[in-house]
């Protein structure tokens, strides 16, 4: 059994997830403090490639990066190289698929983040940047690391825009979804369900993985009192 | 001046502007919560940015909006205690307090052993805010805020996170905490009581005003606005008309009132404390008459709900609380046609 499609989907689910992550953060974070009007503007257009279809996501951005779009064709001539029907095609679509689960994810947990822990550094004389990376960071981890596994659990399973992009080159741009697609049409049941099988697998992994996270992060120290821990 | 705040911030529905100066020591702002107390502070700490005025404390500007002057929260010498206490929560006791001091500073482990000490926090120091109890909690964040050396201190509702057993012990500490620090430091509370022992000067906020700075004793004994009356405690109030230089008809009691001082023109309602008023045996000066509606037994003393005799109990200020001994409200029933007294130095005329 040839085990690119695996290999391939891991490769770009966690690239584009650590995209995401980042660029989704940061997102969170600005956006969370805009004013109300360009708040409300960026948030839709954020968002947008979670409520289109993935195929409408795949034609745009065929439209924009094949070999006659704009982008495409300028990258085509300066650098000579293609951004569609490679394995790293990919990467942009899942990326932007993706995207809004992590950052509406990650914006939701600065907006549930206690705003006079921010404060209060900043009185304290502490740096903005050392509030953001020691204080609202920390704080705001659950919602952050949700954010970040729902975005990989989507990115391993895109497959309408993947596929316009990518197209379906055997050992070269398939991933585990176009694969399936692909020995269904062929007829070819028995490795599709092996296929199936494989996904079902790594869900499962994730789920289980989300669930020790969270109980584990539960149970390490929050803010709060509790009264019968007085010592007084 | 230790500290002098003008400021005004237009929020919409809510206008704060407040003007103000502090001495040095504790000096209470009162005022029933939504009146813009944490709001003054915020603006005070440099976290709220208001549209438009001047704050001075020890001598330096922290906001002149004339002159564009703006200090960020962290150089102004600020400390503030939030209503939570706002620890990190993803920090120990010595992790919070160390991140202000500064783990490199030269002298930030002399510095840290001596605040644990002073805020008995020793045995503490690895435990997270999660873990300690409310006054441990307010102990940590005083700690953190002294460690920042600031020249001014403001402390939002400290004690009412806590329960009242917890408050009594806490106070004790804050006071003398307060009493070292020595500078000003700002007392926001809801509470009179808590007020009227902590501070030396008050100033009560209403609906994002402020009135004038006031020593406590001055503002209890004569509150001269209704919202200040209110925050004292004073618990019976009419509407009047001046009929003489100090005779006032209470238009919600269907009474003629002596008043122990002049009552000054803009003068619209009076204010008379509960314990102030006192069944009488037969009419006079200062008599009106009144039916019995309720007699509730508390635990040192009874509590009489009256309606005066010719208003409609609708009425928003038609009812009179009489707060008497057990001993004198022993013959009372509901329903009684009573004659009430009150003495002319305890009709307190209060401005709108």
């Amino acid at each position: 059994m040839d085990w690119f499609p695996l290999y391939n989907s891991l490769r770009v689910a966690g690239i584009s997830t650590i995209i995401t992550f980042f660029v989704g953060i940061f997102a969170a974070y600005y956006i969370s403090f805009a004013r109300p009007s360009v708040k409300g503007a960026l948030d839709c257009f954020l968002t947008l490639p979670m409520v289109l279809p993935p195929t409408v996501v795949g034609f745009f951005l065929l439209k924009a990066i094949g070999p006659l779009g704009p982008v495409g064709s300028r990258i085509l001539s300066v650098f000579g190289f293609k951004m569609t029907m490679t394995w790293y095609s990919a990467i942009f679509a899942v990326t932007i698929v993706s995207f809004p689960l992590m950052y509406r994810t990650a914006r939701g947990a600065f907006e549930a983040f206690d705003e006079t822990l921010r404060y209060s550094g900043q009185t304290l004389g502490l740096s903005d940047t050392f509030i953001f990376w020691r204080i609202t960071l920390p704080n705001c981890k659950q919602g952050i690391l949700a954010g970040a596994v729902l975005a990989f659990a989507r990115a391993l399973g895109e497959y309408g825009a993947t596929t316009m992009v990518t197209g379906y080159i055997p050992g070269r741009t398939a991933t585990i979804s176009t694969t399936v697609y692909q020995l269904w049409r062929e007829g070819n049941d028995s490795l599709a369900y092996r296929w199936v099988f494989i996904n079902l697998a790594i869900s499962f992994v994730v789920l289980v993985a989300v669930n020790m996270f969270e109980t584990r992060y539960r149970s390490t120290p929050r803010a709060g009192r509790s009264p019968e821990a007085d010592g007084m | 001046m230790p500290l002098y705040v003008r400021a005004r911030k237009n929020f919409g529905s809510f206008v704060l502007d407040v003007d103000f100066e502090s001495p040095d020591g504790v000096m209470g702002l009162l005022g029933a919560s939504g009146c813009g107390k944490s709001m003054t502070l915020k603006c005070i700490a440099g976290v709220v940015r208001p549209d438009e005025g001047l704050i001075i404390s020890n001598g330096r500007v922290l906001f002149d909006s004339s002159r564009g002057i703006n200090l960020p929260p962290r150089s102004r010498g600020v400390g503030l205690l939030f209503q939570n206490y706002a620890l990190f929560p993803n920090m120990t006791v010595e992790g919070n307090i160390m991140t202000v001091l500064g783990r490199a500073a030269r002298d930030a482990g002399d510095l840290y052993r001596s605040l644990i000490s002073r805020f008995h926090l020793s045995g503490l120091e690895k435990r997270y805010p999660a873990d300690l109890s409310g006054g441990q909690q307010q102990r940590t964040a005083l700690a953190r805020i002294m460690a920042a050396a600031p020249s001014l201190i403001m402390l939002d509702e400290p004690l009412s996170a806590l329960d009242s057993y917890l408050r009594w012990q806490l106070e004790g500490e804050l006071a003398s905490i307060l009493e070292e620090f020595g500078g000003v430091a700002l007392y926001v509370s809801h509470n009179r009581d808590e007020v009227y022992r902590m501070c030396r000067g008050v100033c009560v906020m209403n609906s994002g005003r402020n009135e004038p700075v006031r020593t406590v004793q001055d503002l209890f004994d004569s509150p001269d606005t209704l919202a200040s009356s209110l925050l004292t405690g004073c618990k019976n109030y009419s509407r009047i008309e001046r009929v003489g230089p100090r005779k006032v008809r209470a238009l919600d009691w269907n009474a003629e009132l002596e008043c122990g001082g002049t009552v000054a023109d803009d003068a619209g309602f009076i204010g008379v404390r509960a314990h102030y008023v006192h069944p009488v045996s037969k009419p006079g000066d200062n008599v009106f008459s009144c039916r019995v509606e309720r007699v509730t037994h508390d635990v040192f003393h009874t509590i009489v709900n009256l309606i005066p005799e010719g208003t409609s109990p609708e009425r928003e200020y038609s009812r009179v609380r009489m707060e008497i001994t057990r001993e004198e409200s022993s013959e009372l029933r509901a329903g009684d046609i009573i004659e009430v007294g009150i003495k002319p130095r305890d009709v307190m005329p209060l401005k709108k």
